[in-house]
């Protein structure tokens, strides 16, 4: 039953000029998709042997931009576009400073894009969106990246300080779910961007500035990865956030549990960042010991997992319940089928049962060794990002874009958007399963196509770069399917009002204890866990540190 | 905080698997020593070549020692050297490799053989070859353009 205040709750507006500032981000990262997509495809296309690029292109430069657009720009405009509606719409319309800050963040963010993109773009950069040291990519590459950081900072600060306004306001309450989402994120991304800042402006920029001559390799890549891992679930919780507090709305019913969503982006937040060196297993001059430390600290995030699923699949099967589902999963099939909304997350929330279980492999101390820089790597990040994240953003794309721009997703939209999320599935299980399957016998990730001077392993791998092909191509289907959806959505669609559902918390759970809201508690044991985790290995790393290395431009 | 019955099964189950997990994981790293490449020896990046062992690659049979042979490995773009390497079928091998410029992959695809070489860093693995055949020496780890030529030959024989 609705009551007419929840039904007046449903009809709030994100404010337009917020809403400008959102679809700003969103312009740009589905940019960054068509263009990081059709690299993505004429990557699969020359590794299955059958094709070379025209015109000089070289593979590198095109995995760079590959990299970048999708891993850094698609994901983080999409998020921020994400985050700032969701704050609008929850904790209410920005102020016009907060705003300022956000139009402040999203152009120092895009001057700062376009410079390192015309950099790879004239070969200058092509060393790829992990530009590990020392190969050297020219200084301006380094100097666009770090104004992205410093953009999304701003921005960020601009939706941190509605937060703070909303608790001021409110002493007592706790704030509304997306929004304390979304802090958790912000906190998340601040603490971890500076290991990545302090990387690009103390090693990387005056080394390639040739202000300094050398530069200290091991530390530069644990600095990177201190930043590397909590970026994607910088990636991820976003995703969740629609998860937890969108999709119950969309499937007509409540949020399982405040408080555990809550806890379990707190847990998120904790765990997240102390676990770089999982990265870095099997890499000399850090002690195994603190490996295996942070290895636990990386297997810790299961909890919060296991909670999200419980959550998830409780929300599902009460409304499959209360809609006469009987049975042990009579329940399922009363699930929303039709609606592009709940399906194509849901495909995403599958996608990550293989992909958590992948991942668990990944970051298991010994195990890692078997799969470590294999294309099984690559394989495990495009069902987790490119996959469970990315279709969440496509499903989220369906209601935000509209809400946005005051249309509506027609019926045969919402059906084309439903076959973009199968040909997405179908095309990402051919490419990458064989990723996977191909990299459990060595095939290397990151590399241009190769025979091997005739080896009869390389050559058993061959039948697999032809099966990502394959799924590549249909990926790339799935791409121009979503962005003329988006289009659509952008500029064609009928006008009309689109709801952005926030679901409501069920009757029965309990109130949520303020002690989650606590942020000297939580930002404390954060940080304590993050020097627990690094200070000796990183101290070790800085003294017994080798005379470092001079920058190389290898391609 | 209230927490349902089932999620707390549910939640109790997972983070007992989880503890059984990393109990397994921990005591064949800590027991049995089986841990990933973690050597901390050190080289100047720009000297390799004078430096032993690097002034000698090659496969060197060792008395007296944990393992059988010592396999000196040198990885510069884009090459390694040796070029190939043949070591007799159930010895036990230390691996031991560098690299003069950027970061390398060391990798003999099939095998847990998997290293990291960084600039100024030696990196080192003891393991037994127990399987007869060729295995594909690679780089794993992107080094520039000709990175996807770059290779050796593991030949492990009868």
């Amino acid at each position: 039953m609705t009551t007419i205040s929840e039904r007046a709750k449903d009809l709030v507006k994100v404010d337009k000029r917020d809403g400008k500032l959102a679809l700003a981000h969103v312009y740009v990262a589905f940019i960054a998709l068509a263009i990081g997509g059709l690299c993505g495809l004429l990557q699969t296309l020359v590794r299955s042997g059958t094709f070379t690029l025209p015109w000089g292109i070289g593979y590198y430069q095109l995995l760079t931009i590959h990299g970048v657009l999708l891993g850094l720009i698609l994901t983080t405009y999409f998020i921020f576009g994400f985050q700032i509606a969701a704050v609008s719409r929850t904790a209410g319309t920005l102020t016009d400073k907060q705003r300022l800050y956000g139009w402040i963040g999203f152009w120092i963010m895009t001057i700062g894009t376009t410079a390192s993109s015309i950099m790879i773009l004239i070969n200058e950069a092509s060393v790829l969106y992990t530009f590990y040291a020392p190969l050297q990519a020219h200084w301006i590459f380094y100097a666009g990246l770090a104004l992205v950081i410093v953009g999304s900072w701003i921005g960020g600060a601009g939706l941190i300080s509605k937060y703070v306004e909303w608790r001021k306001a409110n002493p007592g309450q706790p704030s509304p779910l997306l929004t304390f989402m979304v802090v958790v994120n912000l906190s998340m991304w601040i603490i971890c961007s500076l290991g990545v800042a302090v990387e690009v402006l103390f090693q990387l920029l005056p080394w390639s500035l040739g202000w300094v001559d050398k530069v200290d390799v091991l530390l530069s890549r644990t600095l990177f990865w201190y930043f590397g891992h909590p970026l994607v679930y910088f990636w991820l919780l976003p995703a969740y956030m629609v998860w937890y507090a969108v999709i119950p709305k969309i499937i007509g019913g409540k949020i399982f549990s405040d408080s555990l969503a809550r806890l379990s982006f707190i847990l998120f937040l904790l765990f997240s960042i102390p676990v770089g060196f999982h990265h870095q297993l099997t890499e000399p001059g850090i002690s195994s010991f603190w490996k295996f430390l942070q290895v636990v600290l990386t297997l810790m995030v299961v909890i919060p997992s296991l909670l999200t699923a419980f959550s998830l699949f409780a929300t599902f099967e009460i409304r499959g319940r209360a809609l006469g589902g009987k049975g042990v999963f009579g329940w399922f099939k009363q699930l929303p089928w039709g609606d592009a909304r709940f399906v194509a997350p849901f495909i995403g929330m599958v996608a990550f049962i293989p992909a958590g279980a992948g991942g668990i492999i990944n970051a298991s101390h010994q195990m890692n060794q078997l799969i470590h820089n294999t294309i099984w790597v690559t394989g495990h990040f495009h069902l987790t990002v490119a996959t469970t994240v990315v279709l969440t953003f496509f499903g989220a794309a369906y209601w935000l874009i509209p809400h946005l721009t005051g249309r509506v997703l027609t019926k045969q939209m919402n059906r084309l958007a439903i076959i973009q999320a199968i040909v997405w599935a179908v095309g990402m299980s051919i490419m990458s399963g064989a990723m996977h399957i191909v990299g459990l016998s060595g095939a290397p990730r990151r590399s241009d196509f190769s025979t091997y001077g005739g080896s009869t392993q390389a050559a058993e791998w061959i039948p697999y770069q032809v099966a990502q092909a394959i799924g590549g191509t249909i990926l790339f289907i799935g791409i121009v399917l979503i962005i003329y959806i988006v289009v659509n959505l952008l500029w064609f669609a009928p006008k009309g009002e689109t709801e952005f559902p926030v679901a409501e918390v069920s009757e029965h759970a309990e109130k949520t204890p303020m002690v989650l809201e606590n942020w000297k508690i939580w930002l404390t044991i954060c940080i304590a866990l993050i020097l627990f985790a690094y200070t000796v290995p990183v101290i070790e790393i800085i003294q017994n540190a080798p005379p470092g290395s001079k920058g190389y431009k290898l391609w | 905080m209230h927490i349902h019955k089932y999620e707390k099964w549910w939640l109790t189950f997972g983070i007992g698997s989880l503890v059984l997990f990393l109990v397994v994981v921990g005591f064949s790293a800590f027991h049995y020593g089986s841990h990933p490449p973690s050597a901390k020896v050190y080289v100047d990046p720009e000297r390799v070549d004078e430096i032993a062992p690097f002034n000698n690659p090659g496969v060197h049979k060792v008395e007296g020692k944990d393992w059988d042979y010592e396999v000196v490995f040198v990885a510069s773009a884009f090459y390694y050297n040796p070029p190939e390497i043949e070591i007799p079928l159930g010895s036990t091998v230390k691996f031991i490799a560098t690299t003069k410029d950027v970061v390398h992959g060391f990798q003999a695809a099939g095998t847990n053989i998997n290293m990291i070489l960084e600039p100024g860093y030696v990196s080192e693995y003891v393991t037994t070859v127990d399987k007869a055949g060729e295995y594909l020496i690679l780089c794993n780890e992107y080094c520039g353009v000709g990175h996807s030529s770059m290779m050796s030959m593991l030949k492990v024989v009868e």
